[in-house]
């Protein structure tokens, strides 16, 4: 009687309770378990136990070329792969909101990249890239173009890379944007085709405006996804030719896992998690600026 | 009742602690060793009783693993592969290595057991080793005319000659920290060295003409893309008969030769010494591969009883036979086991025994730091195909870089 007495008197925390738990547990406890170590000198290679040590692990980050190089990398990764990705995914939604033989075959399609593995999709792209042996440079040549050196040169790498991320995630866009599409309502159109407005119009006036939302909720989706990218640049190039496709992420887990500088590893991920905090924050911003 | 109970609970711890300490927990590598000794574990459990867990993991996981298992203080393992010139140092400084106190080392040479002994002790076995050698295409060589080469000089002539539209002249690593090891012999060869006396001297000017040397080498003749190639990019290649030499580690002959990955027949596939250079020929021969027992393991006895197993002259000899380059002497003096084995290849080993250097990578605690700073000089020698004129700067810059490593590990002026 007793028992059920608090139960009943205490619902209010005990019902969210388990969620608060696996909140702090699994997301909040790490995080500042990084922030922590991020002000700590350890590293296993020099066998000394960790030490507390200020700001100093962040200097030496921030002093360190590659890391700076890291970050221009990892935000034109995104901008490029997040572009492309807004452009063809917006285009294909709209294409897929008409009737036509074949839609539900093509949407089925559509879904294909998004259950691949990256590691797959990355292993599969490699042979595709290959110089020697690849798919890419057979079909160049097919049209009479030069090869290329796809993931193996330093300067084409990087939009090498973004060209595997658009074909896996541009579909995840199309779907959010046709789902969106699905939900305007009719009256807008109408009244404009009263008035006498043409298709381009209702297009630019009409239906992206109305669309806006959504479109920049699938932007935040695929902004913090881009900028933590992880599994293709590792599976394909582990951050080479040199540190050619070195992001944030590459580099944070070079400086843990080969580096073994386990606080200064934690500087890299503590700057990362910031960065991917302001772009969705900033996006979200934008979003509730535009009209619901 | 009560009785009973507490009987009962007696045997079950009883039997739970016999089923404890018979079991071990036992980390491979994907290796051709790993994959021998785990189809031979059966043999080992039902002569000992002893039931072995065993997981096998890619070498840089393997590397991850042990480290995050054995940093957190939680980690069970017990018996480990470990690549010593990679890891040993840092595994010893944090004591993750128990000493091997009672093992008989005498089957070992003196040069592979120098890079696992700390103070008096020795904490690891070396298994495997390796050294660097010439593989080429008897056939396209005997067609263009070239004969093995035998100097630098004579592989660069013989890689101009042999290189075509359809297969590269010569292959070696190219992608940065990959190529550190196998860049090493070019090094030595040219009288240069990674580390000496304890400070970083890859910025010397013999060394930075091997560094420009390699980089004309691949540049010029090599397969395209090779900045992104280590070894697993360049069997493929090799195998399908688009490369006509690769310099590379002795290790991966049994696996070029294997008639059902390779398409090109193992009687056309040679293996010579490593060519020599201006200042002489000292190839690297090293220990890739050893066996150690977890210093936290609470079963330090089993956990012997499987090393002196997995790493008995018996299972040497088995390795041996299946092409394996075994570190133990006595496999080597088998004349049953050299039977199944290339001449050619017993041949290089010896002369790399004789002449070899027992280190192919700068030997230091951050090691894997160090040789994505030396790979940065490689890969802007191969992208200029030797031809740079910074690159004595960015050796300069790099030196300062694996000082400031050697520095931050107490290691800075330390032999």
């Amino acid at each position: 009687m007793i028992k059920t007495g608090f139960v009943e008197r205490n619902l209010k925390i005990l019902f969210p309770l388990p969620a608060v738990l696996f909140v702090a547990v699994m997301m909040a406890f790490p995080v500042a378990y990084t922030l922590v170590l991020s002000f700590t000198n350890w590293n296993l290679t020099s066998g000394a136990p960790p030490a507390f040590v200020g700001l100093r692990s962040y200097a030496r980050v921030f002093a360190e070329p590659r890391f700076l190089a890291a970050a221009g990398r990892t935000f034109l990764f995104t901008a490029l792969a997040v572009a492309c990705e807004a452009l063809l995914g917006i285009a294909v939604a709209l294409v897929l909101d008409r009737e036509f033989v074949g839609k539900g075959m093509l949407k089925l399609l559509l879904l294909l990249p998004l259950v691949a593995t990256p590691v797959a999709v990355g292993i599969v792209f490699s042979l595709f890239y290959d110089p020697t042996i690849g798919l890419a440079d057979w079909a160049l040549s097919l049209v009479g173009l030069p090869k290329g050196a796809w993931v193996s040169g330093a300067a084409t790498v990087l939009p090498s890379l973004v060209l595997v991320d658009v074909w896996q995630w541009t579909p995840m866009v199309s779907l959010i944007v046709l789902a969106g599409l699905a939900g305007l309502s009719p009256e807008p159109y109408e009244s404009a085709r009263v008035d006498g407005a043409n298709e381009a119009q209702i297009l630019w006036r009409i239906t992206l405006p109305m669309v806006m939302p959504t479109i920049l909720t699938a932007l935040v989706l695929r902004t913090i996804d881009a900028l933590k990218t992880f599994d293709i640049i590792f599976a394909m190039t582990g951050g080479g030719p040199g540190y050619a496709s070195e992001t944030l992420n590459i580099l944070g887990f070079k400086y843990s896992f080969e580096y073994f500088r386990m606080g200064q590893s934690s500087v890299i991920l503590v700057v990362l998690f910031l960065v991917v905090m302001a772009s969705s924050m900033g996006i979200m911003r934008l979003r509730a600026g535009t009209p619901a | 009742m009560k009785k009973l109970f507490a009987v009962l609970l007696a045997l079950i711890a009883v039997a739970f602690a016999g089923a404890q300490a018979k079991e071990l927990r036992v980390l491979l590598a994907n290796h051709p060793y790993g994959d021998l000794l785990k189809a031979a574990i059966p043999e080992f459990e039902q002569a000992s009783g002893i039931k072995v867990d065993v997981e096998q993991y890619q070498e840089s996981q393997l590397s991850t693993k042990l480290a995050t298992e054995f940093a957190s203080g939680s980690s069970t393992v017990d018996v480990f592969m470990t690549r010593p010139l990679q890891e040993a140092k840092m595994f010893y400084k944090n004591g993750w290595y128990a000493p091997l106190v009672t093992y008989d080392f005498s089957d070992f040479p003196k040069s592979a057991l120098s890079v696992v002994t700390f103070g008096s002790r020795t904490y690891v076995v070396p298994i495997v080793t390796e050294w660097e050698v010439l593989y080429y295409r008897i056939d396209l060589l005997k067609k263009a005319g070239v004969a093995v080469p035998k100097t630098l000089a004579e592989l660069e002539a013989a890689a101009a000659k042999l290189d075509s539209a359809g297969v590269a002249g010569i292959a070696s690593r190219g992608s940065a920290a990959a190529a550190v090891t196998q860049m090493s012999s070019y090094l030595y060869n040219y009288g240069g060295a990674y580390l000496d006396k304890g400070r970083a001297v890859f910025d010397s000017k013999p060394a930075v003409e091997a560094i420009r040397y390699y980089g004309r080498l691949l540049g010029t003749y090599g397969p395209t893309g090779v900045t992104a190639m280590s070894w697993d990019g360049i069997m493929p290649l090799f195998q399908a008969g688009k490369i006509a030499m690769w310099t590379d580690a002795s290790v991966f002959y049994g696996q070029i030769v294997d008639p059902t990955k390779s398409q090109v027949p193992a009687q056309d596939v040679g293996v010579a010494d490593f060519p020599a250079g201006p200042a002489g020929n000292t190839p690297f021969i090293s220990v890739s591969w050893g066996m150690a027992i977890s210093k936290k393991s609470p079963k330090q006895d089993l956990a012997r009883q499987f090393l002196a197993w997995a790493t008995s002259a018996d299972m040497a000899k088995r390795g041996l036979a299946a092409q394996i380059t075994m570190a133990r002497d006595s496999p080597w003096l088998d004349k049953t086991v050299l039977a199944k084995v290339n001449p050619s290849l017993v041949a290089t080993r010896a002369f790399a025994a004789k002449n070899g250097v027992p280190y192919d990578r700068p030997y230091m605690s951050a090691v894997g730091e160090a040789r994505d700073r030396i790979g940065e000089v490689i890969i802007e020698s191969i992208d200029t195909k030797g031809e740079s004129a910074g690159l004595e700067k960015k050796a300069a810059d790099m030196v300062a870089k694996v000082d400031e490593l050697l520095e931050d590990t107490g290691e800075l002026g330390v032999q």
